[in-house]
């Protein structure tokens, strides 16, 4: 691992000394609406050696993604196009390439990997013949030789059983094998160049940590160049010599990754290194009160659901999704759920808000939930609000903005239009948007913006707690951070706990009080930040905070074992339960659970 | 899979049970009377009430209906008041000539409307897309017994392409079911582009275009078995369609199906024929959506029936 980093390294001086096995030179990519020409990248350019790693960075709209699709020949037609520039690969020129050349490249020279694992694999054909397809679309070989190839290509990305795999369907997998299958399609054919294209932004951190270790593994074995397209700069820390940093269709800043880091020149860079969240030792926590009343407090809460079968469709399994957790969230805390996907930590968010039915106990500001009327259910409603993931998909986009934010204060019959314009008013004012800007619609605004939105309607009822079911997750880090601080400052003023889920540790150290890590449905370690961060105790939580990638490019990562498993599913047959993790306090309230769950662990 | 196959039969034996119940009743309460026309207008009062007490029309709705539903346990459809012969055997002897020319529609609207939908999602905005959707709503407008007359007078007529009439032969055969068809290829068209669209935009197709692989493979193996799957279901519906579409088309192409049967059955309050014409439409609908979910999950792996 230590020697990979440092052939990256040397790669990251080569390209004077070495062919270049890729330049872009003056790229510009632009699109045609009603008969103008507007360019999305302008004039990039930038070379790769063989073997090397070059991270293109940037926020959403800077262009990487586009620059990906260019070289690979992918633009969608008619509107996108190349406009000027060239991408030379071996001495021609890509652009000019006509598609049947190009064609022959594709997954052959040059390969790809996209962010989506998910869809990004036809649902309708079995594994093998997809990998298959792909050897026999360049070579001339047999549907049987192109099978053993596509299983020796499965071996070599680390799946387990690859021989079952290959006549398995994409849903019969999870995301981190999905990924790996992906890894195994472009590199079959061993390409001299790979793209990866946020290759892991939509899996789990400790997946993450799995597919990038393969990725780099693999790329000292076949001496392929990457480009990765990345917002992480953690991501970017860890895999690439050097770095191209985009923003509006244009780097801002090319060179190494270490002077980058270390030295930005850039106003915008500086920015968006300042803007990355980062883990430390969890110091500088503050702890709740002594005084501090208890908002919500969950107590043995279980929450499953049915699996149905059989000609009676009578249920056959459940899914344990949230197996005895028990906490207290008290005022003005923030109280952070982590946990890879599938452990739980949003279905909890759900029982709290009276989403999904539950068993055990959640108070709410001293009201039992659960068996309440539906006037009583309304009024508790008051103290609990969400803020979810997808702003654009939580906002009705028929709806004018002023009109969402005040829609509680309307189901709830509190004050007259005009007291509710005016508070609304006075909410989108706080959380940094313009009164004018009431009677837009959503469309107009940028996803930061939204998510400001979504906020100023939880706090139109002055909720004691506000759920932030992922919140910041799908905005870029400089929008992260600035709704963050804005999520600190509503706490500060108007003393609102918050339940905050995330996969993202670096944010969780940066805001949270207290934090609980989940494991298939299970509280597995509860703790303050410091007690968390600072000395880890259980098994599972030092390797989730392992798994995250560093944005320092000095740092040198101790070697890992390389992993392959995969989180077992929390379905059980009726009448079975799974095993019950008992919390054992170390001291000072950090809960850690002594045994572990199933083999993984 | 077998436990899924015996809830759905079951669930079709409720609908069929809740079909007899319904149309016996709507036949109940209806101010025609069976017996008037039985009997004719000049017959006196003590033959109506003689026809009327044979038929047992003079019991209660309660027992009538007892009376039919017992007799359909047995495998007895009863007889038909004018043409005095089981209504079993009626509805036999035309029922070969009713699925045949639903199969042939079946086949003519999917080649049409599923050819013509991806030949559009292809050429998405340009001339050819937009002349075939304009084409497309024609059909899906006009009336089948314009469309009937119309391919009768061009292609019987004028071109002397195929017969007039009849049945027995497949060029009988042309002519109806493209006209039971062409709505339904309409809808077809209408739904494979938009299905197809969307697949052309999905992550996977981009992947495929990613490995290198050729544009007719692209579309054949990546991009059709998934444009297809939300359309299976509405073949299922189709016969439901169909089932009203079959009256029209059978009598102008002379057809001998049981839609002229049910038609004429209907004209004179022939109320066995209607019920059997109607339980078998109800069994055949059932069926076709059955057969329809159970195709289903041979196309899309993630559909598992249970």
């Amino acid at each position: 691992m230590i020697e990979v980093r440092e052939t990256n390294a040397g790669a990251g001086l080569a390209p004077e000394a070495a062919q270049p096995v890729l330049s872009v030179d003056g790229l510009t990519i632009s699109v045609r609406s009603e008969g103008r020409e507007r360019p999305l990248v302008s004039d990039l350019s930038f070379t790769l050696a063989r073997g090397e790693t070059i991270a293109i960075a940037g926020e959403s709209g800077s262009g990487k993604s586009l620059t990906s699709l260019a070289i690979m020949g992918l633009l969608p037609p008619p509107a996108l196009h190349v406009s000027a520039g060239a991408i030379r690969f071996q001495g021609e020129d890509l652009t000019r390439l006509p598609e049947s050349r190009m064609r022959a490249m594709r997954g052959n020279r040059i390969a790809m990997i996209f962010q989506e694992p998910m869809t990004s694999l036809n649902p309708v054909l079995t594994i093998g013949l997809q990998l298959a397809e792909a050897i026999r679309a360049h070579e001339p070989v047999t549907k049987r030789e192109a099978r053993a190839r596509a299983l020796e290509a499965l071996r070599r990305v680390r799946i387990s059983e690859p021989e079952r795999r290959m006549g398995q369907y994409p849903h019969e997998l999870s995301g981190g094998m999905r990924q790996r299958v992906m890894i195994a399609m472009a590199l079959a054919l061993r390409p001299d160049v790979l793209i990866a294209d946020e290759p892991t932004t939509a899996l789990d951190v400790t997946v993450q940590r799995e597919v990038l270790d393969l990725l780099r593994d693999l790329q000292a074995e076949m001496g392929t160049a990457i480009i990765l397209i990345t917002h992480d700069m953690g991501v970017v820390a860890e895999m690439a010599a050097r770095v191209i940093v985009m923003k509006q269709g244009r780097a801002v800043e090319t060179g190494a990754v270490a002077q980058i880091f270390s030295d930005p020149r850039e106003a915008y860079t500086q920015d968006l290194l300042a803007a990355v969240p980062r883990m430390g030792d969890g110091s500088g926590a503050r702890a709740a009160s002594p005084e501090a009343k208890p908002v919500a407090r969950l107590r043995d809460v279980k929450v499953r659901f049915d699996i149905r079968g059989g000609i009676l469709s009578q249920v056959t399994h459940r899914v344990h999704a949230v197996e005895g957790v028990s906490f207290d969230i008290m005022e003005g805390e923030t109280f952070s759920l982590v946990g890879e996907s599938g452990c739980g930590k949003s279905t909890i968010a759900k029982a709290l808000t009276g989403l999904v039915p539950h068993q055990g106990r959640i108070e709410v500001a001293g009201h039992t939930m659960g068996g309440l009327s539906g006037a009583k259910m309304k009024e508790m409603r008051r103290d609990v609000q969400i803020v979810f993931q997808d702003p654009m998909a939580a906002l009705d986009p028929r709806m004018r903005v002023g009109d969402l934010v005040a829609e509680p204060l309307v189901i709830h019959g509190i004050g007259t239009p005009e007291e509710q314009r005016e508070k609304v008013a006075g909410l989108f004012e706080r959380v940094g948007l313009t009164r004018d800007q009431l009677d837009r619609y959503p469309h107009e605004f940028s996803g930061g913006q939204r998510q400001r939105i979504c906020i100023a309607r939880a706090l139109a009822l002055q909720p004691k707690l506000i759920v932030a079911d992922e919140s910041v997750s799908a905005l870029d880090v400089s929008v992260q951070a600035r709704v963050l601080d804005l999520l600190d400052a509503l706490k500060r003023e108007f003393g609102i706990a918050y339940l905050f889920i995330s996969h993202d540790m670096a944010v969780v150290e940066n805001i949270s009080d207290r934090i609980a890590v989940m494991y298939m449905g299970q509280i597995v370690e509860m703790g303050t930040r410091a007690q968390i961060f600072g000395s880890p105790q259980h098994p599972y939580t030092k390797r989730l905070m392992a798994a995250v990638p560093i944005p320092d490019p000095g740092r040198v990562r101790p070697p890992t074992p390389r992993l392959s498993g995969e989180v077992p599913s929390p379905v059980y047959k009726l009448g079975e339960h799974p095993q019950r993790l008992s919390l054992r306090n170390i001291g000072n309230g950090h809960l850690v659970a002594d045994i572990g769950l199933g083999g993984v662990l | 899979m077998l436990a899924y196959l015996i809830r759905r039969l079951i669930q079709a034996a409720l609908i069929l049970l809740g079909v007899s119940f319904i149309t016996f009743f709507l036949l109940f309460v209806l101010p025609a009377d069976p017996v008037r026309q039985i009997a004719g207008r000049s017959a006196t009062p003590e033959t109506v009430a003689n026809i009327r007490h044979q038929l047992g029309l003079d019991q209660p709705f309660v027992v009538q209906y007892w009376r039919y539903l017992t007799g359909l346990f047995q495998g007895d459809m009863g007889r038909s008041y004018l043409q005095k012969t089981e209504v079993a055997t009626l509805i036999a002897a035309r029922l070969p000539a009713t699925l045949l020319l639903m199969l042939g529609a079946i086949v003519a609207e999917l080649i049409m409307g599923l050819t013509l939908g991806i030949v559009a999602a292809i050429r998405r905005g340009g001339a050819l897309d937009q002349s075939l959707m304009i084409t497309s709503f024609v059909a899906v407008s006009a009336p089948q017994f314009v469309v009937g007359l119309l391919l009768l007078y061009v292609f019987a007529v004028k071109l002397s392409w195929f017969p007039i009439g009849g049945y027995g032969s497949f060029s009988n055969l042309v002519l109806p079911a493209l006209t039971l068809g062409i709505m339904g290829s309409g809808w077809y068209s209408r739904m494979m582009r938009s299905s197809m669209i969307d697949v052309l935009r999905s992550d996977y197709i981009r992947t495929a275009r990613a490995k290198g692989l050729r544009r007719f493979r692209v579309l054949a193996l990546h991009a059709m078995p998934n444009a297809i799957l939300p359309i299976i279901a509405m073949i299922g519906i189709d016969i439901g369609i169909f089932m009203s579409g079959i009256v029209v088309v059978e009598s102008v192409f002379g057809w001998p199906g049981i839609g002229q049967l049910a038609w004429q059955a209907i004209q004179r309050v022939d109320i066995p024929i209607i019920m059997g014409v109607t339980l078998v439409s109800a069994c055949a609908i059932v069926l076709g959506n059955l057969l329809a979910d159970l195709i289903t999950p041979f196309i899309d792996p993630r559909i598992k029936l249970r």
